[in-house]
């Protein structure tokens, strides 16, 4: 059978002002009709390009220099552009990333939909709408007819997905292109978006190309998968064969840098040092060799070709890794072996840095002339935790969840609307609420006014915040070296020479040159600059420090060398962390103890492990299940507890127990009772009716969470939720 | 395993440098001893050679055809009025009644005006104040602008709802009427002139850089300056201002232009400087007198000149705006 989509040694380059990019150089691909292959990759390997190239709309600059594509046999390298516009949309259909900018926000859905049917068939506008219905009951629109006249703005992120693949299906493609269709959402919606895709596929037979930078999105729903760096493919193989028998280096080095569910925590991770190489001048040898641990002589010199084996698995590499029985575990293992193993680190339970008691942060919402509020969004509502000094605690929760707001509570960016942070033994909400510039707060007496400024100066040393964004978080007017010593010049810390020498030893510990610091942030890679906000974050040499999705924004390959580095700063200057991502296998790898937030409730907490692999509440236990693992053998037995729908809106959360809209177990007492916190081993709590298992009284040692859950807050509303004990609330009880 | 050449992993460089203490000099040969690239490499990778922003800006700049003549444009207009007049002497003061609206000759390039001056020496002196108006009121409307703006945007709020109003309020102003009513009270003097124009004018970048401010303001590196306990006028001064220098460079251009045009319009209207001082926009005005008569001469050296500065400070300011531009997009 001829593929459907059949790519032949591709070329494509990019042409800049002073250089030109072959971002794609020489790859061949093929995609059957019912198969899907995935095509693995870092940003700026060349994977996206490919999908571009495949539909022939390259950004400026682009241009299809070499090899062929052929859709359905067509041939469209050099095809006149009116006869790739019935291609492109009619053939071939394309889901991308981000659905907010791919939707136009001024069209009904159901009018953009119809649009791309009439422009491919000769049909009524009748006959067209009723074409979007369809498909939109096709990808699971709950009553499409009605939602026809809806704007995107109107739907949540994960339904603008679902009309993204309803317009790629419109037309009854035969390839379906889907670029990164699941990293803009959550991964709660990414199961469901890719449980989706992968029934559209089977029922239509569509053949698809699932470009994904996730080995365990891959691993789950590819038939094939092929692996591409630096603009070539350089391991190719079915699935299974592939995730069981991994040859080339660079894959292996990617699959184990990623931190896995079986993986041991108190290891280091393997990272892959260094930075993918310049693409507008590639290396004439392997391209990957200046990063490969295998590399010899023969590999800076020579190039290898994609060759295949007996089992079809090809892979562009002069020493492979030994095709014996390796699971992708056994990989992560075997390179982790080599890999210090981290000293365990001895935290108190009663000594803690940090404790948030009942913090409470709502935003109003106003309307009309006289900006009335009407309603609030209530973001963070009664959240407790304690944090123990040289720990690291993790909170993880979907996007939305508040998880986001509570950082950014403790560190004084927003001010609490009620509760209490005690930091390193002081009160610091007054000070928290009083720090931000004038958003309509009153006018303060300008001498308590100076002295409550020293005093947040002082607070501001020791509770640091690391940014997510590596490309916002670094003023691009300034040098690293300003960068790093703004904050001793804003504290006034030490002279001038002192602060450089101090920026040049900073910039050493994190792993830079010192000349770093008469460059601009721009010429830096990403994971470099995460290493200067991270930097910056310590120059005050804080005790306790807040990293909020620290590693999302970068490279799978980087990630690892960042954790890494976040580890040995934290052994090294004895620091707490606080680490808030959607991520729940970097969480459950770097933190201790894990927070499970969901909208704007502490659902539950625990040592990391535990709540890993005996989680209580059913969020939690979705929310695990839900995580992608790159183990095809794992990720297709698996009976997935899907959570159903979507975060419901923080204005009118749901009464009782907030995760009842979307919980599988839930009956009718989750939606009249706030669920009460139960125990269920040292140190972990969850608030849940139908808890996963046996609530037990706690084994005397006094968990944080329980305990500030005790102290009363008198002005605090009653309404919204103290927490009732039950019967099986003597742990409560007892305190 | 067997035929893995033992090279320590990038987690071991960690390691390596664990117990490098601050101050101490760098650890560089991280743990490799095979000769790979990344021998004398920190784990961070190498740090790149340097290329400031400004520099690519310029590189940018200097490739755009159009920005290029309109800056020698603007070279060649300004040495012309202030160097011309060192070369070329011409009685500007004294009118000369034997030399009434002489066509262009040798002695006279582009012939006299109305009452005998020199139409070439004229224009020379004439661009002299409007060049120099021109560049007072961009420098003197942009610091002020620049600042009303990023306050307003960064404070946000109250603040920035009175600001802003005020900003209103004076766009709403019939800029004509004003100069005329200021014009007929006081005597126009070049700094009076300077004065009234850049109050006018500041209003165009206080409400573009309020908007960049809004923007700016939530970006992480702002709030970076926050948590390490910086002051407001610290994030305004340092950080929001110098982020907005690409938007006010390009304005800071238009503005000259602009000024240059108001100042044509209002000594056409007869409320610039006032006589023997020459202006373009006074030489205009009186050459209009004369169109019925065929003096071309006293009408289009002047109109000329003016178009052919405002067109060259435009030409620099969109060159400018692109170079800047690339730089944010390049790659």
């Amino acid at each position: 059978m001829a593929p459907v989509l059949e790519i032949t040694d591709l070329r494509t380059e990019i042409r800049l002002r002073t250089s030109t990019v072959h971002a794609v150089d020489g790859v061949s691909l093929t995609v059957q009709a019912g198969e899907t292959v995935g095509l693995v990759g870092e940003s700026g390997c060349g994977k996206t390009t490919i999908g571009l190239s495949a539909i022939r709309l390259l950004p400026p600059g682009g241009h299809i220099t070499g090899g062929s594509i052929k859709i359905n046999g067509t041939e469209i390298v050099g095809l006149p552009d009116a006869r790739m516009r019935q291609i492109r949309g009619g053939d071939v259909g394309m889901i991308f990333q981000d659905p907010m900018t791919s939707l136009n926000p001024t069209m009904p859905i159901g009018e953009q939909i119809a649009e791309t049917v009439r422009v491919h068939k000769r049909v009524s506008h009748r006959a067209a709408v009723d074409r979007a219905v369809e498909v939109l009951d096709l990808v699971g629109m709950p009553r499409p007819r009605e939602r026809l006249g809806d704007f995107p703005h109107q739907l949540s992120g994960g339904l603008r997905q679902r009309v993204m693949i309803a317009m790629a299906l419109a037309c009854e493609p035969s390839v379906l292109i889907a670029d990164e269709p699941t990293t803009a959402v959550d991964v709660t919606i990414q199961a469901q978006i890719l449980g989706l895709l992968d029934r559209l596929k089977s029922e239509l037979s569509t053949a698809m190309l699932l470009i994904s930078h996730d080995m365990g999105v891959i691993a789950g729903r590819a038939d094939r998968v092929a692996v591409m760096y630096a603009g070539r493919v350089v391991e190719q193989a079915e699935t299974v064969e592939f995730f069981d028998h991994i040859r080339h280096p660079y894959a292996e080095a990617l699959l184990a840098s990623i931190p896995q569910p079986g993986q041991d925590s108190q290891r280091a991770l393997y990272s892959i040092p260094g930075n993918p190489p310049d693409l507008s001048n590639p290396p004439a040898a392997c391209r990957f060799a200046p990063r490969c641990r295998y590399a010899t002589d023969r590999c800076r010199t020579e190039d290898p070709r994609l060759e295949q084996d007996a089992a079809a698995h090809g892979y562009a590499c002069f020493h492979p890794v030994p095709a014996d029985d390796v699971r992708p575990e056994a990989a992560g293992l075997r390179l982790a072996a080599q890999a210090r193993l981290r000293e365990t680190r001895r935290t108190d339970a009663d000594d803690l840095i940090l404790d948030a008691r009942n913090l409470v942060k709502e935003y109003p919402i106003t309307a009309g002339l006289l900006q009335r509020t009407i309603g609030s969004v209530k973001a963070v509502s009664d959240v407790s935790f304690g944090i123990r000094r040289g720990e690291t605690f993790g909170l993880v929760g979907e996007s939305g969840c508040g998880k986001t707001t509570i950082g950014r509570l403790l560190v004084g960016l927003e001010r609490l609307t009620g509760g209490q942070i005690v930091f390193n033994g002081a009160d610091i909400s007054a000070l928290a609420t009083r720090s931000r510039p004038a958003h309509g707060g009153g006018p303060d007496d300008p001498a308590q006014a100076g002295s409550r400024r020293r005093q947040i100066s002082r607070l501001r040393r020791d509770l640091q915040l690391m940014f997510q964004d590596p490309y916002s978080s670094l003023d691009p007017r300034m040098r690293v070296g300003t960068i790093l010593r703004e904050p001793l010049v804003i504290q006034g810390i030490g002279s001038r020479r002192e602060q450089d020498q101090r920026v040049a030893a900073m910039l050493t510990e994190v792993g830079l040159q010192p000349a770093a610091a008469d460059r601009y942030p721009h010429e830096f890679s990403g994971g470099q600059r995460q290493r200067i906000g991270l930097a910056r974050a310590l120059m005050l040499d804080p005790k306790f420090l807040i990293a909020d999705e620290p590693v999302s924004a970068l490279d799978v390959s980087i990630r690892s060398q960042i954790l890494n580095l976040m580890r040995d700063l934290q052994d090294r200057h004895n620091l707490t962390y606080l680490i808030i991502s959607h991520d729940l296998a970097v969480v459950r790898y770097m933190a201790d103890r894990i927070g499970v937030v969901y909208l704007g409730k502490l659902v539950e907490s625990g040592p990391a492990d535990t709540v890993y692999s005996t989680p209580a509440h059913p969020y939690t236990a979705a929310l695990i299940s839900a995580i992608p693992s790159p183990d095809p053998h794992s990720e297709r037995g698996r009976n997935r507890t899907q959570v159903r729908g979507e975060l419901p809106s923080a204005v009118n959360p749901p009464s009782g127990c907030r995760f009842r809209t979307r919980c599988a177990i839930a009956e009718e007492i989750c939606a009249e009772v706030e669920p009460p916190v139960h125990s269920f081993g040292v140190d972990h709590y969850a608030s849940c009716h139908f808890p996963l298992q046996r609530p037990v009284p706690p084994a005397g040692t006094d968990g944080a969470l329980v305990r500030t859950q005790q102290d009363p807050i008198a002005d605090r509303p009653p309404a919204s939720g103290r927490l009732v004990p039950d019967t099986t609330g003597d742990a409560v009880a007892g305190q | 395993m067997s035929d893995i050449p033992a090279t320590p992993s990038a987690p071991n460089q960690h390691t390596a440098d664990g117990a490098v203490a601050i101050g101490q000099p760098l650890p560089t040969a991280a743990g490799t001893e095979d000769g790979g690239l990344d021998q004398a490499m920190p784990t961070g990778g190498d740090t790149p050679a340097g290329r400031s922003a400004w520099r690519l800006a310029l590189q940018s700049f200097l490739d755009n055809k159009l920005g290029i003549a309109g800056l020698v444009l603007v070279i060649a207009i300004v040495l012309f009025c202030f160097v011309g007049p060192l070369v070329y002497h011409t009685n500007q003061i004294s009118p000369n009644a034997a030399q009434i609206n002489l066509p262009p000759s040798t002695r006279h390039p582009l012939g006299t005006d109305y009452v005998g001056f020199d139409v070439l020496g004229r224009l020379m002196a004439g661009g002299q104040s409007s060049i120099e108006i021109g560049l007072a009121v961009a420098v003197v409307a942009t610091l002020f602008g620049v600042l009303w703006g990023a306050i307003s945007g960064y404070l946000g709020g109250v603040v920035d709802s009175v600001l802003m109003r005020i900003v209103d309020i004076i766009l709403a102003i019939p800029s004509i009427f004003l100069f005329i009513y200021l014009a007929t009270v006081f005597k126009p003097t070049v700094g009076l002139l300077i004065v009234v124009v850049s109050a006018l004018s500041w209003v165009g970048p206080a409400r573009l850089v309020r908007g960049e401010a809004l923007s700016l303001r939530v970006r992480e590196y702002v709030q970076a300056v926050r948590v390490m306990g910086g002051h407001s006028t610290r994030i305004v001064l340092r950080h929001i201002v110098p982020n907005t220098v690409g938007t006010i460079v390009v304005n800071a251009t238009f503005q000259v232009a602009d000024a240059i045009l108001i100042l044509a319009t209002l000594s056409f209207l007869g409320f610039g400087l006032p006589p023997p001082a020459a202006t373009w926009g006074g030489m205009l005005s009186e050459g209009t007198n004369y169109l019925y008569d065929g003096y071309w001469w006293a009408v289009y050296p002047a109109g000329i000149i003016i178009a052919l500065t405002v067109i060259a400070f435009n030409f620099i300011g969109d060159a400018l705006r692109d170079a800047l531009e690339v730089r944010l997009q390049r790659r």
